[in-house]
């Protein structure tokens, strides 16, 4: 597999364009994020905090990253 | 006993959870994350409502709610804001709980922009989906009697009747179904959303609430700490004129000083 190749995902909405080979651990330590104070959404399903380190982020892949903000 | 040593042994319980404070408040609508710490403080409140929402990947470092104010000391209460449908409302607190790791949560369904008033079929058909999902649902809801003992005998673990729309300030709308809606129900009653000044929690508390919830009331006040420890004296008083018992009105005067050896 070559690792340096890319693959397209949307982040929050966004479309990025990451390398093959990223676990979900991985990517929010490159996003600058603490993984024990966000929650992560794959294509409409939660991952569970605990499975981060083995979740592969693959082609296509739609994430929602959130946190808990101000709010009434 | 000391009417402050009244006020800490009358505690609330909501889903097996015991509180002192029967004051809940949001974090939203502050000028900063230092005035939101400093208005939470003053309110005595142990429990504030919280949005969960996508966090900025191009700039992940800015404050955060979390820092401020201490999840391991004050209950976070997640809520929908936000959400028109029972589905946005569930695949975010699906979210929410991945994200605290706490089922009690805030569930509301809009049926509207313009009144943010609650769609009571979307929010009773995601009761009853939370509800089997483990979660433990205090629900925002309509002033109906009938729709808080529908949303009751779905599972929600309170009820939070709104006293005027969300946001408005116009104070609580509708004594008369708050009162049955606390009459009938078996799980704690909160007015949530209308609240504008102290008077308005008080009353609250008069009609037999078991605590209140605001956001703008204290958020957008001039000094918003100060208005967080009037609304903590309102609710205290108020529900200790509850705990007291009123007297009952009468329709002419009733003399205070006795006729008896009027000179």
């Amino acid at each position: 597999m070559d690792l340096k190749e890319s693959i397209a995902i949307h982040v929050n909405g966004d479309l990025r364009h990451v390398t093959v080979g990223l676990t979900l651990a991985m990517m929010l330590h490159e996003l600058g994020l603490d993984a024990r104070k966000v929650a992560v959404e794959r294509n409409l399903e939660i991952v569970p905090r605990g499975t981060f380190e083995e979740i592969f982020v693959r082609d296509g892949d739609r994430l929602e990253i959130v946190h808990f903000v101000g709010g009434g | 006993m000391t009417v402050q040593q009244d006020i800490k042994s009358d505690t609330w319980t909501v889903a097996g959870r015991t509180f002192t404070s029967r004051l809940i408040v949001g974090t939203g609508k502050y000028k900063s994350l230092e005035e939101n710490a400093a208005a939470v403080e003053a309110s005595g409140a142990e429990i504030v409502t919280v949005a969960v929402r996508r966090v900025n990947i191009s700039d992940p470092n800015q404050p955060r709610l979390t820092d401020f104010v201490d999840p391991k000391k004050i209950t976070y209460l997640p809520n929908t804001a936000g959400c028109f449908t029972a589905e946005d409302a569930i695949r975010t607190l699906r979210l929410a709980r991945e994200a605290g790791g706490w089922n009690l949560v805030k569930l509301e369904v809009l049926g509207e922009a313009k009144t943010l008033y609650p769609d009571m079929r979307e929010t009773l058909r995601a009761t009853e989906v939370l509800v089997k999902e483990g979660f433990e649902p205090m629900v925002y809801c309509v002033d109906d009697p009938i729709a808080a003992k529908q949303l009751e005998e779905a599972g929600a673990v309170a009820i939070m009747p709104l006293g005027a729309p969300i946001g408005s300030g116009l104070g609580i709308q509708n004594r008369v179904t708050i009162r049955l809606i606390v009459e009938g129900a078996n799980v704690p009653v909160l007015v949530d959303a209308g609240v504008g000044t102290a008077s308005d929690a008080a009353q609250a508390m008069e009609l037999g609430c078991d605590g209140v919830l605001m956001n703008t009331a204290i958020a957008e006040a001039k000094d918003p700490v100060l208005m967080a420890r009037a609304m903590k004296s309102a609710v205290e008083a108020g529900r200790l004129a509850y705990l007291a018992g009123r007297m009952q009105k009468r329709r002419y005067a009733d003399p205070s000083s006795p006729l008896a050896g009027l000179i």
